[in-house]
């Protein structure tokens, strides 16, 4: 069941993806802006840079818990695609967000500390809307893992299509996209500095960089799988679902935390009731 | 030989009924330090060993069920401590002019008395005690977490009373309380007589009450009587559902008999003592006496949260929990549950006082427990059974950890443990492992989450409990990491204040942060020799998890523990600045000028976001929610008992 | 050519600036002259940036953030000065409440004349300040914490405003 060629494909492959991804994303937002923009290879420099920059901290404790962070990200991606259990995957996925959020408390610096609190606030407003995708899944296809769904023929995304559209609108915040970008303000420096990542300077940022790399093609890789029944069109349906979010990214302007957490919330559950209880009608009561 | 067995086996249970009481009757005579220590810690060795012997010596062997003792003379002797006991509460109740005590506690006796004088000779209950796999995990956790509680007691209410010499140092009667109630646990978990049952139910509120109330100020007292009036509504369904058997049962009085009688004659007496058991369990709408009864000394809040009082609750739920399968009751029962897992996981958020967190998470536990006993199919039953051994031993850690903090810190707060990383390092390591072991993975409250929530998923409709379930455990996340970091912020500055740390504690919280990866890396042993037999023997079906799922579990652990230790490498000092602070110079303990040059302290507090889960809202919602379940839960099964 | 001159993240400070120089900076963000093409970011934070680029002359208000936010960036870094007022003090230099030009409290690597600095004067400062960051890298350069001894009791009162 456990596919570790997979698994160590995703660890050699993600960065270099999940980093031309991001540099897409930064290109197509210039053109969108009506400027030239950065090379593509722009974030594979930057992160070069930060490795050739001087590690300062405000404690040792910082790298720690940095080095945590990327650690079970990367297994939390490889356990994914290896094909692993989807909660699993999902518990391992909430494991590493919270290394982070302890790099950022670590610190004990209003700034991060600010960031440290509001990425709880993000994590508690997708984390039940994931949960109930995979639960979906598992009405779907019978099956939580991963391989499973992956190799099903099972049209998913017929079957879950509130689902589908609820895991959208909380991969906005999962990508750290405009409106829900409220823990780390990627785009322009804000309120909070740089959130959770204030702190962290040189290695350190580096390392979170490349964690964010691997945490894009685990959603990725989580959006194919309501698409897993016809691997072109799942393909097709990741790019535009990413270039969706680009779009949305820079038309709209940042939101308060209250109304991510209250309309993920809302939208979570409306649309889990709604699609679960007429796939368990569908079923007769039991799935 | 097997007779033999069954003997022997036999007078390991009395030993652990009796034991405890015998220590406890000489714990009232010392009065000396050394000698209540010398009692407790052998009473506590003698008892823990005894309950690894009893896993050891039934290894393999199966369900037991026990005749040899007297069932007439022990019967007398039960009714008439009953009696007892309730003509001391009835004084209390006079005298403190609670006339709800005094109202229940009548009613209650008054059905006793009546079941006495009409029934009691037409009853006849077979076996008195049984034992089978779920009473040696209950043995066990009450046996090695119960009694490491009363060790640390030791030396948290020697300081108690040094720092509070306004208080009346009764530590003989305290410690007497502890293991009569550790009695009162094993005599519950090993009765099939559910007269038995029920005295043991009555002595667990009775020791709760009294240890509650221990301090004897205003609140304590208050408290300690809502407490005892919830818990003796609880027993008078109790009776009820005795009298009921009595009456319409056909002399059935023992569990095993009650379970194997069928769902016609069983649910009605089952829905009685699921009753009792949510007010036990502290469920809502009776959550609040589970928050008062805060104000005892923290091992006592660590006795009621982990290993007695609540747990007898759950247990006796989980213990009726093939009654309950595919049933209204059972249904109800099990959104009561999940109910109160979410309301009470969002209360949890806005509480700044730790106790009060806990209190509002082991809520929110026994929410999760009672719903998969409400279910009662065997997979959630597996996951039942499994939540309570794991938050046991998380919440027991925890509790302590609060505990030794509290005396060092004088105070409870969460904002105060800002920097306890540093400032008690050791102690703050515990908590911290405490805290993962409640909501992270791969620990295993989270392995028991996950299985709660496969089991929802194949009931008829299971959705409306997998929505709620996912709901509730995202704000587990967030108040548990919320507090997790302010753990773990170093402040610089600040210097280490753990000192001498009384050694009976420390022993007791080495043990249990040690039981907390053990019982992870051990459950898949756990669960095959333990839970499996148990569901195969009730449901005829096995729970399991998957064997790539339990390495890569094991892998999450390994990692886990080992990259702490990657602090150990010697690496080159990097360059330390200051936190950012908007370019305004700070000293390291966070201090900056302000404007006109007024020094001021940077002060990082929690969010506790008030305004969404406040506790009168949320609990006010929660008790008329849960209290029109109940009636629901009670209609039902009344019409289902009159129709078929 | 290291990584470190392709993607050069700075921080933009306005000490005592007349806010001109401040929004010709603005400016090279805009479409118009997007710098981004060149990896620059603005980040608003002191420790993830390279290139410290600082408006305005040093006033008593001041002199503590410029030290501040100059001692948290991590090595190698290099300081621009914007517009002439962070070169020498400008037009502003012989007030009573102002030091002088950036370099007089921090060590100052590139000076943008001009009131106000263009945009491609600016840009250009920039880019000149990568060659020196990479200088710096090359030869590990560490740069020194900057305090304030001997600056806080020289008051200026004497000099000029006191009639």
């Amino acid at each position: 069941m456990i596919n570790i060629v997979w698994a160590i494909v995703f660890v050699l492959v993600a960065p270099v993806i999940g980093g031309l991804v991001v540099g897409i994303d930064r290109k197509i937002t210039a053109h969108m802006q009506g400027r030239v923009g950065p090379p593509i290879l722009q974030p594979f420099y930057d992160v070069g840079k930060l490795f050739e920059k001087e590690q300062t901290v405000v404690n040792e404790t910082q790298i720690f818990y940095a080095i945590c962070y990327i650690i079970f990200m990367i297994f939390t991606g490889a356990l994914f695609f290896a094909g692993g259990d989807l909660l699993l995957v999902i518990f391992a996925l909430t494991l590493a967000q919270v290394f982070l959020v302890m790099g950022a408390f670590a610190a004990n610096s209003p700034y991060s500390y600010v960031g440290a609190e509001r990425e709880l606030l993000q994590i508690m407003a997708y984390e039940p809307m994931v949960i109930l995708a995979a639960v979906g899944m598992f009405v779907a296809t019978k099956s939580f893992n991963v391989s499973e769904i992956a190799s099903t023929t099972i049209p998913v995304v017929l079957l879950l299509p509130g689902i589908f559209l609820g895991f959208l609108y909380v991969l906005t915040i999962k990508l750290r996209k405009s409106p829900f970008d409220i823990s780390t303000s990627h785009h322009a420096h804000q309120e909070i500095v740089k959130g959770v990542t204030t702190e962290f300077s040189g290695p350190s940022l580096g390392l979170i960089e490349i964690s964010h790399w691997y945490e894009t093609v685990f959603l990725l890789g989580f959006v194919y799988l309501f698409f897993g029944f016809n691997p072109l069109i799942g393909v097709a349906a990741v790019i535009i679902i990413y270039l969706l979010e680009i779009l949305i990214d820079n038309t709209n302007a940042r939101v308060k935390w209250q109304l991510v957490v209250k309309s993920s919330w809302l939208i979570a559950a409306v649309v889990s009731v709604v699609n679960l209880a007429a796939l368990y009608y569908l079923s007769g009561g039991v799935p | 030989m097997e007779g033999g067995y069954l003997v022997q086996t036999t007078q390991l249970l009395i030993f652990l009924i009796l034991f405890p009481l015998i220590a406890a009757f000489f714990l009232l005579l010392a009065k000396k330090d050394f000698e209540r220590a010398w009692i407790v810690k052998l009473s506590a060795l003698a008892i823990g060993i005894a309950s690894v012997y009893l896993l050891i010596s039934t290894y393999n062997k199966g369900a037991l069920l026990m005749s040899a003792i007297p069932a007439e003379p022990t019967g007398i002797v039960m009714f008439i401590l009953g009696m007892l006991i309730a003509v001391f509460i009835l004084y209390l109740g006079i005298v403190y002019k609670k006339w709800l005590v005094v109202a229940l506690i009548l009613v209650q006796s008054a059905v006793m008395l009546y079941f006495e004088l009409v029934f009691a000779h037409s009853v006849h209950v077979q076996s008195n005690m049984f034992m089978d796999e779920f009473s040696i995990i209950m043995a066990l956790i009450i046996g090695i977490i119960g009694s490491l509680i009363c060790v640390y007691s030791l030396g948290y209410m020697k300081f108690f009373h040094e720092h509070h010499p306004e208080m009346p140092d009764r530590r003989p009667w305290f410690f007497a309380i502890l293991f009569l109630f550790l009695a009162a646990m094993f005599g519950l978990v090993f009765s099939n007589n559910l007269i038995w049952v029920y005295f043991f139910w009555e002595v667990t509120t009775l020791c709760s009450f009294l240890l509650i109330g221990y301090t004897k100020t205003e609140e304590a007292t208050n408290n300690a009587f809502s407490a005892l009036w919830m818990n003796l509504l609880g027993g008078v369904a109790f009776a009820g559902a005795i009298i009921y058997l009595a009456m319409f049962g056909n002399g059935i009085m023992g569990m095993t008999d009650l379970l194997a009688s069928g769902k016609i004659i069983a649910l009605i007496p089952a829905a009685l003592i699921g009753f009792a058991g949510l007010t036990k369990a502290a469920q809502l709408p009776f959550s609040s006496w589970l928050v008062g009864a805060m104000v005892a000394p923290t091992p006592v809040s660590a006795l009621l949260h982990s290993s007695t009082m609540v747990k007898a609750g759950v247990f006796i739920l989980v213990r009726l929990a093939p009654i309950f399968q595919s049933t209204v009751t059972g249904y109800m029962i099990a959104m009561i549950g999940v109910l109160t897992f979410l309301i009470a996981s969002g209360i949890a958020i806005s509480q700044s006082n730790a106790k009060r967190v806990l209190a509002y998470s082991t809520i929110a536990n026994l929410g999760l427990i009672v719903a998969c006993a409400g279910i009662g199919t065997y997979e959630a039953i597996w996951a039942a059974i499994l939540l309570i051994v794991f938050h046991a031993v998380s919440k027991s850690l925890l509790f302590l950890s609060v505990g030794t903090v509290e005396h060092r810190i004088k105070s409870r707060e969460v904002d105060d443990m800002n920097g306890l990383i540093v400032r008690m390092p050791k102690i703050a390591a515990m908590m911290v492992i405490g805290i993962a072991g409640m909501f992270l993975a791969p620990f295993g409250m989270l392995i028991s989450k996950w299985a709660a929530i496969r089991a929802f998923i194949e009931i008829p409709y299971g959705f409306l409990f997998v929505i709620i379930l996912a709901f509730g455990s995202a704000m587990t996340i967030y108040f548990w990491a919320k507090w997790m970091g302010k753990i773990i912020s170093v402040t610089s500055d600040s210097k280490n204040i753990e000192g001498e740390v009384d050694h009976s504690e420390w022993a007791a919280l080495v043990s249990l942060a040690g039981l907390s990866f053990i019982t992870t890396l051990v459950f898949p042993l756990l669960s095959t020799k333990l839970l499996e037999p148990y569901l195969m023997a009730n449901y005829g079906h096995v729970a399991q998890l998957s064997q790539d799922n339990i390495i890569i579990m094991i892998l999450m652990l390994l990692l886990l523990i080992i990259l702490p230790l990657s602090i150990l490498i010697p690496q080159r000092k990097h360059k330390h600045v200051a936190p950012y602070m908007g370019g305004r110079t700070t000293t390291h303990d966070m201090r900056f000028s302000g404007s006109l040059g007024v020094q001021k302290k940077t002060v990082l507090s929690n969010y506790y976001l008030h305004e969404y889960f406040g506790e009168k809202k949320l609990r006010t919602a929660g008790i008329w929610i849960c209290s029109a379940i109940i009636g629901i839960m009670f209609v039902a099964t009344a019409l289902r008992g009159v129709f078929l | 050519m290291t990584y470190l001159a392709k993607s050069p993240w700075i921080i933009h400070y306005d000490a005592s600036s007349c806010n001109g120089c401040d929004i010709e900076i603005l400016a090279c963000l805009t479409p118009m002259y997007d710098v981004e093409r060149f990896g620059i970011i603005n980040t608003g934070n002191p420790k993830h940036a390279d290139i410290f680029v600082v408006t305005g002359s040093i006033n008593e208000a001041n002199r503590e953030v410029i030290q501040n936010i100059y001692n948290q960036m991590s090595d190698p870094k290099v300081v621009v000065a914007v517009g002439i007022c962070a070169c020498s003090g400008g037009v502003f230099r012989e007030c009573y409440n102002v030091a002088g030009g950036i370099d007089k409290l921090i060590p100052v690597d590139v000076y943008v004349p001009g009131c106000a600095a263009r945009p491609e004067s600016i840009i250009d400062g920039i880019v000149t300040a990568l060659g020196v960051l990479e200088e710096k890298r090359n030869k590990h350069v560490s740069s020194p914490m900057v305090t304030d001894h001997g600056h806080t009791h020289r008051h200026r009162h004497a000099e000029g405003g006191a009639q």
